[in-house]
């Protein structure tokens, strides 16, 4: 018979192996911003990507009637916090990149207010990133980016840019805001890319 | 967001630098308006603290924070004022 029960050796003791090194679990969504809340009518929000060759353009209503994706993901911020089976609806950037040609492989997405942030093109392509314009089955409150936020998932979260209303295709890979200034070119979490 | 005025970073900045910063005057690389960054509107999170000018909101200055190292930036500062004496 054994004294040690599995309340102290067990799987409950055990860290959920869905978090990265440095990580913890969070049930709130905490709101970090660089500056102040722009309010965005979508009748007025606009969606573009800026290639070599011009410049591909959605208002609301063309970006509402493309193929909109669920998504059931876990979102990891840069501040140590986790957030796991977080729901969201948007469109994915495959789905946007369909038409477009271009021989360029970074790009600086630009958000309203200003902010920027660089990821490299093929990081937001096969799945792995979308324009999310609802989250938890409610439209995206404008402090957590509405109405649509970048979503890219397995990076930390401040490459998910909110409000984004832009990506512009570059030659080479250059920092955005965050990463001018402190924060790593890349930032994937699973690495602990949290700075310089 | 809510932002509070630049005396909020008067303390974290005062480890960086031999004098309080905030009381210097600044100029804004954006508008040109010259004001001590004191009176700068400054955003502050987990992830770090951004100052903007009060004048044009045009960001003045970051700064970032780990645990064994900070980042400064000063991308949005033309030029500052140091006092001697």
């Amino acid at each position: 018979m054994s004294f040690i029960t599995r309340g102290f050796s067990g799987r409950s003791r055990e860290r959920d192996d869905r978090l990265p090194p440095g990580q913890t679990l969070v049930h709130d969504f905490p709101v970090l911003s660089a500056g102040p809340t722009p309010e965005i009518d979508t009748a007025e929000w606009e969606f573009t990507i800026r290639t070599e060759s011009g410049v591909h353009r959605w208002n609301w209503d063309e970006f509402m009637s493309l193929k909109i994706d669920e998504v059931d993901t876990d979102i990891h911020c840069v501040t140590h916090w986790s957030k796991l089976g977080t729901r969201w609806r948007g469109v994915s950037l495959d789905t946007l990149f369909e038409d477009v040609e271009t021989q360029l492989d970074y790009v600086m997405a630009h958000s309203y207010g200003g902010y920027t942030t660089n990821v490299p093109l093929d990081e937001l392509l096969d799945g792995k990133a979308w324009v999310a314009f609802e989250f938890d089955g409610e439209p995206l409150d404008p402090e957590h980016g509405g109405p649509a936020r970048l979503l890219v998932p397995h990076l930390y979260f401040w490459k998910s840019a909110k409000w984004v209303r832009g990506l512009e295709m570059m030659d080479q890979d250059e920092p955005g805001f965050w990463e001018q200034n402190g924060y790593h070119l890349h930032g994937d979490p699973w690495k602990e890319e949290r700075y310089w | 967001m809510q932002h509070v005025d630049g005396n909020a970073i008067a303390g974290p900045l005062a480890e960086f630098f031999a004098f309080d910063v905030t009381t210097s005057v600044a100029r804004c690389s954006g508008c040109g308006a010259m004001a001590e960054l004191a009176r700068a509107m400054v955003y502050t999170s987990p992830a770090g603290s951004v100052l903007r000018c009060a004048s044009c909101d045009q960001v003045l200055a970051t700064l970032v924070e780990s645990d064994d190292r900070a980042w400064i930036g000063f991308s949005g500062v033309s030029a500052i004022e140091v006092r001697r004496g």
